[in-house]
């Protein structure tokens, strides 16, 4: 089920905050309601972390993980690092990254089982990928853009890319991720897809300008409209939020 | 794989074909193909407006007296309706307003009445909305039309006599010989083309001009061809005490020697002096902004031009009026034929006695010799009948005076025969205000009279024509002539290559195939 939220009343929701499988990382806002919305979504099933990286709030774009590890930037401070490790779930592994590219979020984009890397990314780190979140990893551009990681999102049902993208290149992605994909938009025509929303395999939240149509085509992909977590059962879902005032 | 598409092909790299796929329409949900904003046009449009913030109504100034719109500050400037250049005149009066939002990529007229007072336009506006879209939009503008009076026709209107500059010329003659040929010279070089006003004075002409540069014009264009001399005066008519625009009324007076062609003139000592002891009488035979003077006995010639003339201004003894007709009896050449300035002389001596009064026989030299034959007659001054009262004349002591001096032949005999038959050239004339307040009657027969022997000096002398235009005359019949081509003396008259056609006459219309 997709949900519409706005951090600060900024919509790019997935610059701050990230979802996985198993955990979810939050930043620290001045009021409690983004954090209270991924709560209330998720209290049940999975850790929601309030954390910061290198003391800045965008822990979308700095980190990736999925459900076998996570990676974090060199600029990581050794108390954020202990806290997660702390707070996490003991089989994901957190792993800080010594690379030169630190946006980890921009960079690379994955689910359970692929990845997809900036092309510059280090020999070294593109191994530590592999080894820390256990994918296969691939160094990618999407129309033409060098940032896969904010061009992109996939889960480990389908996955969404910049609406430029060409058929060809649509259908080769595809072959590689092995989920079906869709060129669209995210936050009324944004193109920036993984900074407008986060994913995992049951749920979705999106930035508040996200028009209907594109809501629709997000659940359709993402294959969230009968999804419901593993744990809960027969829980019916609230429908789409608006705004929280 | 994913190259990028902007990426030139070189060295055999394989660029696979990109297919733009399709994307569903942000808000309403319909496919299409990818742009910068990502909604369908329709989206976009609704969404943004670029015409938002542009003027739809604009003023111009239109003057009804002479058709011409106003570019701020000052400036009127003609057009037809509908017509480029307007259409360029009103897309640059929007281009202040317009330029910081969106580009003009296309404008055309929407009809309207002419006498709507409105003038409308539409114009294709291009802007760049949200990330990089560019959305091309027309709009309407109507222009107003408000009339207001040009400063030039706002003066006409308030005074239609008003000028701000005036030339007055004179020369201080019995006669109009000179002023007939500065009005063709005149015609001839459109030097009063911008003059508001010609009027007529006694000896002389005024010009009247609705700038002071315009009345310099003219006097410059005289002091070229006449020798003269010009004070020029202004008096105040208004002044603007905040901006310090003071508005004047310039005149120019110019006065032109009385020196003539053909004047008998007995220089006074100094002159004479300065010009090498030249002999006292002297025969002018050239004016333009110099005059020529010559001896006739020596053949010698000298120049003045107009400053040493005005230092030193002397007058005709006797001019081209007071010739008198004289009858060759006989003729002996006593030199070859030379030429002098342009002219050619033949000195020799002449027994002639006026017509008038056969008992007097003269023997005089004379320097035409090369015209006279034995019975033809000849114009010159009677200096022994003549009671002249000069000054200069009196500060010679032991001055002989010949008889008589020929100046030139006449052709009055054979004049008479074709007088009133058409010319086979005709001139144009200057538009002149006649002074009305000196009318008396034997003016007009005076004027006519002069006319003609100016016509008749056109036909004689080819190098007066030099600088005039002569128009064919239309109803010339050249058949006529054939009566007298018995005639051994010919009568001069304009060869036909000289003549002009005249334009205005011609029937020029449009061939319509």
């Amino acid at each position: 089920m997709a949900t519409r939220l706005q951090f600060e009343n900024n919509c790019e929701v997935g610059v701050f905050s990230k979802l996985t499988n198993k955990y979810c990382l939050v930043a620290i806002g001045g009021s409690e309601s983004f954090y209270s919305v991924f709560e209330s979504e998720l209290a049940d099933v999975i850790p929601v972390v309030k954390t910061s990286i290198s003391g800045t709030r965008i822990v979308g774009r700095m980190c990736a993980g999925n459900k076998n590890g996570l990676l974090l930037p060199h600029t990581t401070t050794d108390q954020e690092l202990q806290h997660m490790r702390n707070c996490l779930p003991d089989d994901v592994v957190v792993q800080r990254v010594e690379e030169r590219l630190s946006a980890l979020g921009n960079c690379i984009s994955c689910n359970d089982h692929v990845a997809l890397t900036h092309p510059d990314l280090d020999r070294e780190t593109e191994e530590l990928i592999a080894d820390v979140l256990g994918v296969e990893v691939f160094r990618q551009t999407i129309a033409g853009n060098i940032l896969v990681g904010s061009y992109c999102v996939f889960s480990n049902r389908g996955g969404m890319v910049h609406p430029h993208t060409s058929i060809e290149d649509l259908d080769e992605l595809s072959t590689l991720l092995q989920v079906p994909l869709v060129a669209g938009t995210v936050n009324r025509g944004s193109e920036v897809i993984a900074g407008g929303m986060t994913v995992n395999d049951w749920t979705a939240f999106c930035g508040a300008d996200t028009t209907a149509t594109e809501l629709s085509v997000i659940e359709s992909v993402f294959k969230l409209r009968e999804a419901q977590p593993t744990a809960i059962v027969d829980e019916m879902r609230r429908s789409l939020i608006d705004t929280y005032v | 794989m994913a190259v990028n598409p902007s990426n030139q092909p070189s060295a055999g790299m394989f660029f696979p074909t990109q297919t733009p796929g399709t994307v569903l329409c942000c808000t309403c949900g319909v496919p299409m193909a990818p742009n910068p904003a990502n909604m369908c046009v329709r989206c976009l449009r609704l969404r943004v407006d670029i015409t938002e913030g542009l003027p739809r109504q604009a003023t111009v100034n239109f003057c009804p007296d002479c058709s011409s719109y106003l570019q701020p500050p000052n400036k009127w400037m003609r057009f037809n309706l509908e017509s480029q250049e307007l259409l360029h005149f009103l897309v640059k009066r929007l281009h202040t307003r317009f330029s910081r939002l969106v580009t003009v990529c296309h404008a055309e007229f929407i009809f309207t009445e002419p006498h709507s007072k409105r003038l409308k336009i539409r114009l294709r506006v291009r802007r760049e909305v949200l990330n990089g879209a560019v959305l091309e939009q027309p709009h309407i503008v109507e222009f107003v039309v408000h009339d207001k009076l040009c400063t030039p026709c706002s003066r006409l209107q308030a005074n239609p006599d008003q000028w701000v500059a005036a030339v007055q010329l004179r020369q201080h003659v019995t006669h109009r010989r000179t002023f007939l040929f500065l009005e063709q010279l005149i015609l001839r070089h459109g030097a009063a083309t911008r003059a508001v006003r010609i009027a007529a004075a006694p000896h002389g002409l005024d010009f009247f001009f609705a700038s002071r540069s315009h009345a310099n014009r003219l006097v410059d264009f005289l002091n070229s061809v006449a020798p003269i001399h010009f004070r020029t005066d202004k008096q105040l008519v208004s002044h603007d005490e905040k901006s310090s625009v003071y508005n004047y009324k310039h005149t120019f007076s110019v006065e032109i020697s009385p020196i003539c062609r053909e004047d008998l003139i007995c220089l006074p000592p100094k002159v004479a002096r300065s010009l090498g002891n030249l002999g006292p009488l002297v025969i002018c035979t050239k004016v333009s902004n110099s005059i020529i003077l010559m001896d006739p006995f020596t053949l010698r010639v000298a120049y003045i031009n107009a400053t040493q003339y005005w230092s030193d201004p002397f007058r005709p003894l006797l001019s081209s009026r007071q010739l008198v007709e004289y009858s060759i009896l006989d003729i002996e050449l006593e030199s070859d034929i030379v030429t002098v300035a342009g002219s050619r002389y033949q000195l020799a001596s002449v027994e002639v006695a006026r017509m008038s009064d056969f008992s007097n026989i003269f023997r005089v030299k004379t320097h035409i010799g090369h015209l006279l034959n034995v019975g033809d007659n000849a114009l010159g001054y009677d200096l022994f009948g003549a009671n002249t009262n000069d000054m200069e004349m009196d500060k010679y002591k032991g001055l002989v005076l010949p008889e008589c001096l020929l100046v030139k032949k006449s052709y009055e005999e054979t004049r008479a025969k074709r007088r009133g038959k058409q010319r086979n050239f005709k001139l144009k004339r200057l538009e002149v205000e006649v002074d009305a307040t000196n009318g008396r009657k034997g003016e007009e027969d005076k004027k006519n009279d002069e006319y003609r022997k100016f016509l008749e000096e056109l036909e004689e002398n080819p190098e007066l024509r030099f600088n005039i235009s002569l128009y064919k005359n239309e109803n010339y019949e050249p058949s006529e002539m054939g009566s007298s081509m018995a005639d051994v003396d010919e009568t001069p008259s304009v060869p036909v290559e000289e003549l002009v056609a005249d334009l205005e006459d011609l029937d020029i219309t449009d061939d319509q195939d």
